[in-house]
């Protein structure tokens, strides 16, 4: 019987669980959960703050899903060391777990730069986990002036969450737009605009410095006053375990299609990886819940010894403000075709006859049709490619396409 | 298991089947009532390509990257139906970014929607099917 073990319990973890019992039914699975909760949808911290969600609601998976998986896990321990030869990892409780099969999913963590001063500040908080989410919820009253650093989106949904519990949000980035990582500044306008209409002042292309223990003092030599502060500038892949095992290490720890280490027997998946983008080419850390679910997936069915490959992977996000929906998938190469609609805007980039990106504001409506299109490198010849600018839908796919879809099993 | 699938050289673009969906899954027990004034949201919706008419609704795909790509566990497979807990989704429409077909939309609620067959409301069989006047849109098992 093959022992399996997984470090981290979040979506690439319940992946990994349900991978390997796709192909495995009697294996021994261990998770290794620094977190004391049930695998939980950690985007929903925003919502459970905006009192949308609760955290019973907020599980990912049912309750009984460990007891259905036969898989134990050892809540409030942090694997500290991964040993290849012996295949054992230790834990800081001072246990050993050993394992055939190990797959790392240990996620991220906040980065917070060295400011000068932050040590005097008292309410600070991360947004990254439930207990960051109760935590600053404890520190906020109706009153409270929040100062936000990082516009990116951790800090834009915590905004959002946070809005009705105090009275004032400033949001402060060094870009000169929000959502900088996804967006190009025209599109990111419209999400700023209807954050400012619902009441968020933003400082763009300029940051905090100094701190004092409430007032921080900016780069543009502005002073902002603060009650509670939230540093989002950034994560950084938790890759320390493979780097100290002597594994293949970048910004995230490098996998392969298999979602397989530079180590024998050990796989990684999830927010602490780095993997190639589809769309580039190029090897880079893509934090999105969906592929850390479907890496982690792809990990557990390969260490359950089937083979399976995982490479469509590529930069995607739906994200929403204020009712306002935001898609973003893939690259933003080649030919750009935009088109202005009632809600926004929606930008189409093209490159060698294929879909590599897009960015849509408003018009979200089956914006999938799309992203498909980028996964499956949909020929643009093969399709009415200026019908589907207009509008995603399936009859500029032609008959025979509509035949395999819509008149099998698929 | 037992799917919808389209006959598009039958489809005669009534969308009959749009307002039986929408009726469906109102939750009311009358036709008018449910749809006399309002929006008809349907699961089903009909596309044209010049004289040919189609019938799209959810594929209940046999690996849903939908599925795969919830963020919050509300989208499942239960007996092969891709099914939405709509107390659990919280509207982040991560789904519609994936779906290759275009098959789910946001909801009214805040969650989203999507056709189940019609397994969960009190049709208990596909009311867009069993509407239809032309048999363009069957519901069989075809693997």
């Amino acid at each position: 019987m093959k022992e399996y073990v997984i470090i981290g319990n979040g979506a690439a973890a319940a992946g990994a669980v349900e991978g390997i019992r796709s192909a495995d039914k009697d294996g021994k699975i261990t998770v290794i959960s620094e977190e004391k909760h049930h695998v939980y949808a950690r985007p929903l911290i925003s919502y459970l703050l905006e009192g949308k969600t609760d955290p019973e609601r907020m599980l990912y998976r049912p309750a009984d899903f460990y007891e259905k998986n036969s898989a134990e896990v050892i809540f409030g321990d942090k694997a500290v060391s991964v040993d290849p030869k012996a295949r054992t990892v230790a834990l800081e409780s001072g246990k050993t777990v050993s394992y055939d099969e190990l797959c790392v999913a240990t996620g991220s963590k906040p980065f917070v730069p060295p400011f000068e001063g932050l040590e005097k500040v008292s309410k600070k908080h991360s947004f990254m986990t439930l207990d960051d989410a109760e935590a600053l919820a404890n520190d906020l009253t109706p009153d409270s002036e929040v100062l936000i650093v990082g516009a990116g989106l951790i800090g834009l949904k915590c905004a959002e969450g946070i809005l009705h519990r105090c009275r004032k949000i400033t949001v402060c980035d060094l870009a000169d737009r929000v959502l900088s990582s996804i967006l190009d500044a025209d599109c990111a306008a419209y999400m700023q605009k209807v954050l400012e209409d619902a009441g968020v002042s933003f400082m763009l292309s300029d940051t905090a410095v100094k701190f004092d223990e409430n007032s921080a003092e900016m780069k543009s030599g502005a002073k902002v006053r603060f009650d509670v502060l939230v540093t989002a500038v950034g994560v950084r892949a938790e890759t320390g375990l493979i780097k100290d095992a002597g594994g293949k290490v970048g910004r995230g720890i490098s996998i392969d299609s298999r979602c397989k280490t530079s180590l024998d027997n050990i796989y990684a998946a999830g927010d602490c990886t780095e993997s190639v983008d589809m769309t580039s080419g190029t090897e880079k850390v893509m934090a999105i819940m969906p592929l850390a679910y479907m890496q982690g997936r792809c990990a557990g069915v390969n260490m359950a010894g089937k083979d399976e490959v995982f490479d469509t992977a590529m930069p995607m996000n739906s994200i929403g403000f204020m009712g306002l929906h935001c898609m973003s998938a893939g690259s933003y190469t080649g030919e750009c075709r935009e088109i202005k609609t009632e809600k926004g805007i929606k930008r189409l980039y093209t490159e060698d006859g294929l879909l590599k990106g897009f960015m849509i504001i408003g018009d979200i409506d089956r914006a999938g049709i799309y992203t498909a299109m980028i996964r499956n490198k949909t020929p643009l010849s093969s399709v009415d490619f200026e019908s589907l600018i207009r509008e995603p839908a399936l009859a500029p796919f032609g008959p025979d396409y509509r035949k395999e879809k819509l008149g099998g099993v698929v | 298991m037992k799917r919808v699938y389209v006959n598009e050289k039958w489809c005669l673009g009534c969308r009959l089947c749009e307002y039986n969906c929408a009726f469906a899954n109102s939750g009311e027990s009358d036709m008018v009532k449910a749809l006399r004034k309002k929006p008809v949201r349907p699961n089903i919706v009909v596309e044209s390509d010049g004289d040919i008419n189609f019938a799209v609704s959810c594929r209940h795909c046999k690996d849903p990257i939908c599925v795969k790509s919830c963020i919050s566990g509300a989208l499942s497979i239960s007996d092969g139906a891709v099914t939405v807990d709509h107390n659990k989704c919280v509207g982040c429409l991560t789904c519609v970014l994936v779906c290759p077909y275009g098959c789910i939309k946001e909801g009214e609620q805040g969650a989203v929607q999507k056709c189940e067959l019609c397994l969960n409301n009190t049709a208990g069989e596909p009311a867009c099917v069993k509407g239809c006047p032309n048999r363009a849109i069957i519901y069989e098992d075809r693997g």
